[in-house]
């Protein structure tokens, strides 16, 4: 089993890394002929590079649009990030002071997040506008998270695992020096949603994150009047006639 | 068309419920061969449509980044779906904005994505049906490109950009719109949208002169085709002849006269609107958008300042600097840019709206009014779309908002807000913009109009609002077309620079 599972990350890591390499690589090359940035847009790259981190860290868009959608999205993507910063400590060896000292937020964290998850999956079932949108992905989707929180917070609170031989599982992925991965039902599932989840990363609609710093309507400074602005396709029309 | 009728105003602004199919249909009009030829793009819809659309795909999103991440990004999260006037209008589910997106994302899938080609049922993936190119030709004609949903979605993403590259898709297998696309090419042919030739507008101009020469005693000229004036004004042909938009136009000219500004006007170049956006075409757009540059480089101006009219502000402001170098900050090895960027004068902005110059001139003192006349109306303002989500005024965020609402408080003494969550960025389409404006979708024209109209009703209701000013000539069309349809008088819609006209005092200062 633990062959299997070290084939599996390592297969999971590549397809994550080739694909999303290609796929923002693919996003970065195609140009954007005109300038499109959506009001409220800064003059300035400072004031793009704001309105960014405002859409980022606290989806300032989302935010004005539904505050439902956005408390519970916030929720689940806050707890998200810190329960992957929790995570580090089994990548890592010594562990950073500070991927020490969160460690009791992120697992409370695990719990706030399968809230979100529950919270947004109730909403794309019962609200009738979010359920004629959705496809069997959409909550597929929710369905992994909540497997992943799940299984996590079962290792967490209820079925300890031996965390200290995971980590030597994991540190062993790294340094190409297989060690064995204790044997639980929780653990085999946790990963198992885990490599999937990276796999479909780059062809799914998890491309959200990468495609917002792409987003044009988002990225662009509003001074179409001060600089020219245009692309490679479109300045050979110029030489044509 | 007399069975339209209005929809009920909701009592609160709630969220409407769902009308599978209450907009299904055959969409508007269809280009005729003729049309299509005239602008370079099939007559009919060609045998191999299929192929033909998928390599079109295919080509825009290699060209376009917006398309080819918006198809990617959306995660069906919903903060769009109740944005759009035209689902709160219609109901119909394919109305809200990602669900009009889906329309052409679902097809995206199915062709350029591993999952939709593996398993399409999963991912919402389908194939390019002919009954599906029917429904893009259908909703794709029900959207405004007003970019409403663009301002909340957390990604930025755009159903204009969607609905444009749709259009470009139906253009280039012979399924076009017969409104959009006969206007184009009557630009190409006759200069402006209408189809107004140089001799008849020669005497429009003429007949102006002598009707304000009446009204106010004052010689105001309308000049034409003056080689070394200083400023081009380029302004949507509906200023040359529909009401209200007439009376903006008189009010441009009173800001010249009474500024001493030499102007003209381009008989070759007598259009500011540029429909090639509202296809999607960048050949079309640009096309359209080079006989200004063609008539600033002949009329040797200095200046170029664009009339009121919505989308062709956002053209020009966003757009003219790439499309025809109307503009600044060309790089030096630019020829085609620096050959007309030289010859303007860059102490101001270049394209400059109309509104800006005459703030720029109340800011120097150079006008003076009589706000007085302006007070049998009580005014609201009217943020038109591509003003207000894709376009900016004054040099700094926000100018678009500030500076019309500034000259009405300058020239008029009862100025009311409408409800802020439908003002600025945002504020609803009349329901008339981007490419819709056509007695083939008056229907959908009413119903869009909806939102628009319940806040018009509120501020009427609690101030006697009369007046509803805007600066673009789809709105005061649309509005003019709409309004009596919701009970309103006709006359309540008018120009900015009609309330100029009123209150300017010409000659003596």
């Amino acid at each position: 089993m633990s062959t299997l599972f070290a084939i599996l990350l390592y297969l999971a890591t590549l397809v994550f890394v080739v694909g999303l390499a290609y796929r923002v690589n693919a996003y970065a090359r195609t140009p954007a002929p005109l300038k499109i940035p959506t009001t409220p847009a800064p003059n300035t790259t400072g004031g793009v590079v704001l309105r960014m981190s405002r859409e980022v860290l606290f989806f300032e868009s989302l935010f004005k649009a539904n505050l439902w959608t956005w408390g519970l999205g916030w929720l689940f993507h806050a707890s998200l990030a810190l329960v992957l910063l929790r995570h580090l400590r089994y990548f890592i060896e010594p562990v950073w002071t500070w991927v020490a000292l969160i460690q009791p937020f992120g697992m409370y964290a695990g719990i706030t997040m399968l809230l979100g998850v529950a919270g947004l999956w109730g909403r794309r079932i019962f609200v009738e506008r979010i359920r004629y949108i959705s496809t069997p992905s959409d909550h597929l989707m929710l369905a992994l998270f909540m497997v992943i929180a799940l299984s996590g917070l079962t290792m967490t609170f209820a079925a300890h695992t031996d965390v200290i031989s995971v980590k030597g599982f994991m540190l062993g992925l790294m340094y190409f020096d297989w060690q064995v991965l204790p044997a639980s039902i929780a653990l085999y599932a946790h990963l198992l949603m885990v490599a999937v989840l990276l796999m479909i990363f780059p062809v799914s609609k998890l491309l959200h994150a990468p495609g917002v710093f792409f987003s044009p309507s988002r990225n662009q400074a509003d001074n179409p009047r001060e600089k020219r602005h245009i692309a490679a396709w479109a300045k050979q029309l110029e030489s044509e006639n | 068309m007399a069975d339209i009728a209005a929809p009920a105003y909701r009592v609160i602004p709630i969220i409407p419920v769902l009308k599978p199919g209450a907009m299904e249909g055959k969409g508007p009009f269809i280009a005729s061969d003729k049309i299509q030829e005239a602008i370079g793009f099939p007559g009919q819809l060609v045998e191999d449509w299929h192929d033909r659309a998928i390599a079109k795909m295919g080509d825009l999103l290699g060209k376009y980044r917006s398309l080819k991440v918006y198809m990617d990004a959306c995660v069906h999260c919903g903060a769009c779906s109740d944005k759009c006037h035209y689902f709160i209008g219609t109901q119909d589910p394919k109305n809200m904005p990602v669900a009009r997106q889906d329309l052409m994302r679902s097809v995206y899938r199915r062709y350029f994505t591993w999952p939709g080609k593996l398993f399409p049922w999963l991912v919402g993936a389908r194939d390019l049906t002919r009954e599906v190119l029917d429904e893009w030709h259908n909703y794709f004609h029900q959207c405004s490109e007003c970019r409403r949903c663009s301002v909340f979605c957390p990604y930025g993403i755009d159903t204009a950009e969607v609905t444009m590259a749709a259009r470009e898709i139906l253009d280039s297998v012979g399924y076009g719109q017969k409104y959009s696309n006969e206007i184009i090419g009557k630009v190409h042919k006759i200069g402006n949208n209408l189809g107004l030739p140089a001799p008849a507008l020669r005497d429009t101009l003429e007949g102006l002169e002598e009707d304000v020469k009446e009204a106010t005693g004052i010689d105001v000229r309308f000049p034409m085709d003056v080689k070394g004036a200083e400023v081009l004004l380029i302004t949507p042909s509906a200023d040359f002849f529909a009401e209200p938009h007439i009376d903006s136009l008189i009010g441009y000219a009173k800001v010249f006269h009474a500024t001493g500004t030499s102007w003209t006007l381009s008989s070759m170049s007598s259009e500011a609107a540029n429909f090639g956006m509202f296809i999607g075409n960048y050949e079309q757009l640009r096309k359209i958008a080079l006989r200004i540059r063609q008539a600033a480089l002949e009329l040797g101006v200095k200046r170029i300042v664009v009339g009121e009219c919505g989308h062709a502000w956002r053209v020009a402001y966003s757009f003219w600097n790439t499309l025809s170098g109307v503009g600044d900050g060309a790089d030096e090895t630019d020829q085609f840019a620096m050959m007309l960027q030289k010859q303007l004068d860059h102490r101001y902005k270049q394209p400059m709206h109309i509104c800006e110059f005459t703030w720029d001139m109340i800011g120097q003192g150079a006008l003076s009014f009589d706000k007085e006349a302006n007070d049998k109306h009580i005014i609201t303002f009217h943020d038109s779309c591509n003003v207000a989500r894709g376009s900016s005024m004054g040099g700094y965020p926000g100018g678009q908002f500030d500076i019309p609402r500034n000259i009405i408080k300058a020239v008029a003494n009862n100025f009311v807000e409408m409800s802020p969550a439908t003002t600025h960025e945002r504020t609803f389409c009349c329901g008339g913009g981007g490419g819709v404006l056509t007695d083939d979708l008056l229907d959908l024209r009413v119903k869009g109009a909806l939102p628009r109209m319940e806040v018009l009703q509120q501020v009427k209701d609690e101030h006697g609002v009369n007046f509803m000013a805007c600066i673009c000539a789809i709105c005061k069309a649309q509005f003019t077309k709409v309004m009596p349809i919701y009970g309103f008088d006709r006359k309540m819609v008018g120009g900015v620079h009609q309330l100029v006209s009123n209150a300017i005092k010409l000659g003596a200062k």
